[in-house]
């Protein structure tokens, strides 16, 4: 607590969107260091893809600033976004499924010749390197996406994600499409990319997962955020009844977390 | 029979074709299935034809005048490709030719001669089809932005331009056809004159026979810098000799179509030649309709396919969303689509307008249907994300053989239309079907 000094890789401050009279986000504030994974964790609706999508571009915030090393920046669209470093695997994957794997991993930043074609190549040649890191075993490089099995298409948005030198990583349900062995894959993956110091936002429904994960946990209700708490300081438990009620334990009355008991 | 699921591959990966099954064979030469399809279907139609009329069909005269007949909307189809596979359509491309088609009659007749570019200003005809090009880039880009950047749905922007520019044509020449173009102009029309000739033809043979051989050699090159796979020897040599043969055949059989000898002789007599016994024989070599086609479907695959626009193209239609995640403009994508179109309408206008010698308000009347069933028939499908330039070209030649077969059996227009909305509808039910077995590309 007495590290003031360096500012967090990113700080979202205040930020709000409402879709028509929705409010989707409200009064929302986050930050996330280098080398660290927090965990954002909500009911369907609370708002957690939404504020992410404040942070890759996919959605500009009504209100609310965005601090990256502690200097204001402004993310207008998915451009600005990957121009910071900041790299998004969404939950849809986003994934042109008529497209080959070296197309999507390379989607927006094609490398080219000097004449300015594409040079499929070379970018073969690179997704080949990155892939064998994440999927061994992968050889359908040349084959539609569309063709490929839910554990190779998430590994095919995880490599776009990581191959661009990431600062900051957003994973919004990475393992939610995945069989028990490809989740252990990712789990290796949080921890190896955390290790080399990349901040990592990490959506899930799957509290266990977030729990194993996770350094700090922002939980999400009705928009607003319930409180970031440190992994250590609190049980699964609780945080699921943060997570249903929107309030801290504290503040919940003996009937509602008694209710809870019930419930469970 | 029990192990067939044990057969299969394990882990879904691409297993290696197999050597000795003839499918196997032709995978790893990795030809396009699909359009080697096309190209039996094209022979068949051409040959079922052949027949019916007694051998008289598969000439080179006739060849020449379909494939003439072809070129225009093959053309505007290349363009309809990249429009179909980004989820939209472009319905006013009959009406822009027409306008452009009339723009460029009343240049050469009206407009240039009286700001002092009589008929003989040099390039004239230059000088007139850079305004057409620009006039239909502009189009285009109207059309395009109204499309891609006000959000209106192209089907009604398009349906709009159809009626409204149609009816600008009319105001144009105030209802009167209009005829006398530049002399040169009219070379791009092709017939025996607006051909290349027999020499040109033959260099150009050898250009494109050369230029098979070093696609070849530079792609086994850059597989073999990667370590990626390579083709088997055979089957890069056969792909060579099968390329260039097909190649030297075509320049063969359009250099085998003569010069009608009323002109031949008269070409003669000015010339001061003497004509041989049997009448002077000058082969005509590839119309110019047909050597604008070869460079627009060179220039649109190259594009499609090579070009960070086409990429940008064929991942938008796959998947829209992924496509501006990805951080691509998709709509200044979008409005290039339509600008290359409206280009592309001006070049069939050129060789509209070029046969005619003028131009009359129904030039390009319908070609959005000729056209988009050219693409359609060529493997482009609505579902957006898929289909080839090449597919689209031979699609159109697929349904200008039908539709040339036909009415030299002698059945009326209303005849050809009635079988090719049948072929229409047949050919995509049978990709429909097939691409549901095939569960993909």
């Amino acid at each position: 607590m007495t590290a003031v000094a360096a500012p967090p890789l990113v700080e979202m401050r205040d930020i709000n969107v409402a879709f028509g009279g929705v409010h989707a986000v409200r009064d929302a504030t986050i930050d996330l260091h280098a080398g660290e994974v927090v965990g954002l964790v909500g009911g369907n609706g609370a708002g957690k893809s939404t504020l992410m999508r404040v942070l890759s571009g996919a959605r500009p915030a009504d209100s609310g600033e965005i601090l990256l090393n502690g200097k204001v920046v402004s993310i207008a669209n998915p451009r600005d976004a990957k121009a910071l470093n900041i790299e998004t695997i969404y939950q849809t994957l986003a994934l042109a499924d008529n497209v080959d794997c070296p197309g999507n991993v390379f989607l927006g930043r094609e490398l080219a010749t000097s004449l300015g074609s594409l040079d499929d190549s070379s970018m073969e040649a690179e997704t080949r390197k990155v892939m064998g890191r994440l999927n061994p075993n992968f050889k359908r490089f040349k084959m539609p996406v569309r063709s490929l099995s839910g554990g190779q298409r998430q590994a095919v948005a995880i490599a776009r994600a990581v191959y661009f030198n990431a600062r900051v990583l957003i994973m919004d349900e990475p393992t939610a499409a995945l069989g028990p062995a490809e989740t252990a894959q990712v789990r290796d993956l949080v921890r190896q990319l955390k290790d080399e110091g990349i901040g990592i936002f990490l959506i899930s429904h799957d509290i266990h997962d977030v729990y194993e994960l996770s350094d700090r946990v922002s939980i999400m209700y009705q928009g607003r955020i319930v409180d970031t708490v440190d992994k250590n300081d609190v049980t699964t438990d609780e945080i699921v009844s943060m997570i249903i009620l929107g309030k801290r334990p504290e503040e919940a009355t003996q009937k509602e977390l008694a209710q809870l008991e019930l419930g469970a | 029979m029990t192990n067939v699921a044990d057969a299969a591959p394990v882990s879904g990966q691409a297993e290696p074709p197999a050597r000795s099954s003839i499918r196997g064979l032709i995978a790893q030469t990795e030809i396009d299935l699909r359009l080697f399809g096309m190209l039996v279907a094209l022979a068949a139609i051409l040959l079922t034809f052949h027949i019916l009329s007694g051998g008289k069909l598969f000439q080179a005269n006739n060849m020449t005048t379909m494939a003439v007949q072809a070129a225009n909307v093959a053309i505007i189809a290349t363009g309809m490709v990249l429009i179909i596979v980004s989820r939209n359509i472009d319905l006013s491309v009959g009406s822009v030719v027409g306008f452009i088609a009339m723009t460029y009659a009343l240049l050469m007749t009206d407009w240039m001669p009286a700001l002092g570019m009589g008929v003989d200003f040099p390039f004239r005809w230059v000088i007139a089809l850079a305004i057409g090009v620009l006039l239909g880039a502009f189009i285009g880009g109207v059309q395009g932005f109204i499309i891609a950047y006000i959000g209106v749905p192209s089907f009604i922007v398009t349906l709009g331009g159809l009626l409204s520019i149609r009816g600008a044509v009319w105001y144009l020449s105030n209802g009167a056809a209009v005829s006398g173009l530049d002399p040169t102009f009219q070379l791009i029309g092709g017939g025996a004159t607006g051909s290349i000739g027999g020499t040109l033809t033959w260099v150009l043979a050898i250009v494109g026979g050369i230029a098979i051989v070093v696609l070849l050699m530079n792609s086994r090159r850059q597989r073999r810098r990667h370590g990626f796979a390579l083709r088997p020897m055979w089957a890069e040599v056969l792909l060579g000799i099968l390329g260039i043969l097909a190649v030297v055949g075509v320049a063969a059989f359009a250099n085998s179509n003569f010069w009608p000898p009323g002109l031949a002789e008269r070409y003669a007599t000015e010339n001061g030649i003497t004509p041989p016994p049997g009448g002077l024989k000058i082969p005509t070599g590839f119309p110019w309709p047909i050597i604008l086609l070869i460079g627009v479907t060179l220039v649109m695959t190259w594009l499609a396919t090579r070009r960070r626009f086409g990429r940008y193209v064929y991942a938008y239609g796959g998947n829209p969303d992924a496509a501006e995640l990805a951080g691509i403009n998709t709509r200044w994508t979008i409005l290039k689509t339509y600008v290359l179109m409206g280009v592309l309408c001006s070049i069939a206008a050129a060789i509209a307008a070029a046969r005619l010698n003028g131009s009359t308000l129904d030039v390009g009347t319908s070609y959005e249907l000729y056209v988009i069933a050219a693409a359609v028939v060529g493997g482009t499908s609505f579902a957006g994300g898929i289909g080839t330039i090449p597919g689209a070209v031979l699609g159109a030649f697929v349904m200008q053989s039908l539709a040339y077969g036909l009415s030299f059996m002698g059945v009326n227009s209303p005849g050809q239309n009635v079988v090719a909305g049948i072929v229409l509808i047949v050919a995509v039910g049978f990709d429909t079907l097939n691409r549901r077995r095939g569960g993909g590309s």
